[in-house]
């Protein structure tokens, strides 16, 4: 594979740029692989590239009913943490962070990991002692964490509202500083690219529709480019895991619903961190190319639209400017919208499941894209051990049934509210 | 913007109305020995189908009583809408 570096970039100034190669094939399916994973996002392109790279199985496909970078990876707000208080939650997060760390370097594809920071605002001394504690369960899982005061905030972040006689007056926040965002397409570029060179056939505008299982056991799966055979079928649709569920009659602990997103105008460099409402649910942070990204809450009912509703974005908006009140003199230039598992407890699955050679990747509710390297690198190690890693042992599927749950923040089964 | 017929007071538009899940899941009978299974179901299974969707809302910005909505989860069309003890 042609390497990307700056000798290479003059080299093919001097050719117009006409020696680069493609960044991956566009093969047709073949009859038999060792591993199909379905699904093209960020996290199957993953779990192949570690699949290849760290279990040395390259004979894998990724099937895409869309295009890489189309869905969910294309669609989030960048937002990398680690930020969290249960250790299996703390762990395999921070596991990530390691990987984005690295993984510029790794896929030789600049990812732009861009570690500003993130901080949590809080509004009430309750939210600061609750702050507190989260931060020092980070801190115990070894992951950085700093407890803000007001007068510390508003040196960093000077202009968010510190006004006296608001409803929600900002009593100081929870920092993770080595937090921050990546660009998120690069990420499904890169592993895109690296595990296409080591031999994954990368198949998209290829629909599942259904699967061939015989005597419990996973034969192959059917699509819309014919029959392909593999003993190995990793799930990894984000969003549609309960369609894929109902070809297999399976239930899962899983709705689907709507999330927005949107960016304003670009203008000047004005937030060098990503910054969280305490009071609601909205983050903020500033593009490269400068504009606002801003996204909350879900729409609040099942979905599959990947398109949602003016009065979420209004709600979400109007937390946004209670926070910077600049952002009401900005234009909003694009809004989306995509659809993502919200599992019951809030907390992903990764796991094997009652048919033979099936795995299962999903239920990561709004927080799958900082999780991409980590989730890749456990299903990767999911399927080819044929038994989950220590990092993803907590996010089994029967953990519903049996009660042992991973409810970082207590909302219980009502996956809408947020 | 979805505007949900509420049956007791007419269109209205979903700012007024707040989401209640699935209609369909039926909490187990209480006097009855109840599985680990049955609970698991009840609490934490859903079928979460692209297309039709018979779903709880409450008008709670209106009359407060809760309702049956039958939408489709791709188009967002809405379907019909029932009293909450109407069965489609």
């Amino acid at each position: 594979m042609q390497k990307y570096s700056i000798l290479n970039l003059v080299k093919e100034a001097f050719n117009k740029h006409e020696g680069w190669e493609v960044a991956w094939k566009d093969p047709n399916p073949k009859k038999e692989y060792d591993v199909i994973i379905i699904g093209g996002g960020g996290h199957g392109l993953a779990t192949a590239y570690y699949l290849a790279k760290e279990h040395k199985i390259t004979n894998v496909a990724i099937i895409e009913k869309g295009w890489i970078g189309g869905g969910n990876v294309g669609r989030n707000t960048t937002i990398i943490r680690s930020n969290y208080m249960h250790d299996e939650n703390g762990l395999f997060y921070e596991k990530s962070m390691k990987l984005w760390r690295s993984m510029s370097q790794d896929l030789n594809f600049n990812v732009m990991f861009s570690p500003r920071g993130i901080i949590n605002l809080a509004h009430s001394d309750a939210q600061m002692n609750s702050y507190s504690r989260r931060g020092n369960s980070m801190r115990l899982n070894g992951i950085d964490a700093l407890l803000l005061n007001r007068e510390e905030l508003k040196k960093i972040v000077p202009m968010l509202d510190f006004s006296e006689n608001v409803r929600f007056p900002i009593f100081g926040g929870l920092m993770q500083p080595s937090g921050g965002t990546a660009r998120h397409d690069a990420v499904a570029w890169g592993y895109a690219r690296q595990a296409d060179s080591m031999g994954v056939d990368i198949i998209q505008h290829c629909e599942v529709t259904g699967f061939d299982i015989v005597n419990g056991k996973i034969k192959g799966v059917k699509t819309s480019k014919g029959e392909i055979k593999s003993k190995k079928v990793g799930l990894c649709v984000a969003g549609n895991t309960s369609v894929l569920a109902e070809m297999l009659n399976m239930t899962l602990p899983i709705e689907t619903h709507l999330l927005q997103a949107c960016v304003s105008e670009p203008i000047k460099p004005i937030l060098n961190h990503v910054v969280t409402f305490g009071a609601g649910h909205f983050y903020c942070s500033q593009s490269d190319k400068g504009e606002m990204v801003m996204g909350g809450d879900l729409d609040g009912y099942n979905s599959y639209a990947q398109r949602g509703n003016l009065p979420t974005l209004q709600h979400v908006l109007t937390e946004g400017i209670a926070m910077f009140p600049f952002l009401s003199k900005l234009k909003m230039l694009r809004t989306w919208g995509g659809i993502m598992d919200m599992s019951m407890d809030g907390s992903p699955i990764i796991d094997k499941t009652h048919i033979e050679g099936l795995y299962l990747n999903c239920g990561w509710c709004y927080g799958g894209f900082k999780a991409t390297p980590a989730s890749g690198w456990t299903f990767a190690h999911t399927i080819a051990q044929d038994r989950p890693h220590e990092l993803n042992t907590g996010y089994s599927l029967n953990r519903f049934s049996t009660g042992r749950l991973i409810d970082e923040k207590g909302l219980g089964t009502k996956t809408w509210i947020s | 913007m979805l505007h949900i017929k509420c049956p007791h007071c007419g269109l209205r538009s979903q700012n007024e109305f707040s989401y209640g899940g699935d209609a369909t899941i039926k909490r187990p009978e209480l006097n009855k020995e109840i599985s680990d299974k049955d609970w698991d179901n009840f609490v934490y299974l859903r079928k979460s189908p692209r297309g039709k969707h018979l779903e709880l809302w409450q008008h709670i910005s209106g009359c407060r009583q809760w309702i049956k909505v039958e939408r489709d989860t791709l188009t967002h069309e809405i379907l019909k809408t029932l009293k909450a003890n109407e069965e489609i």
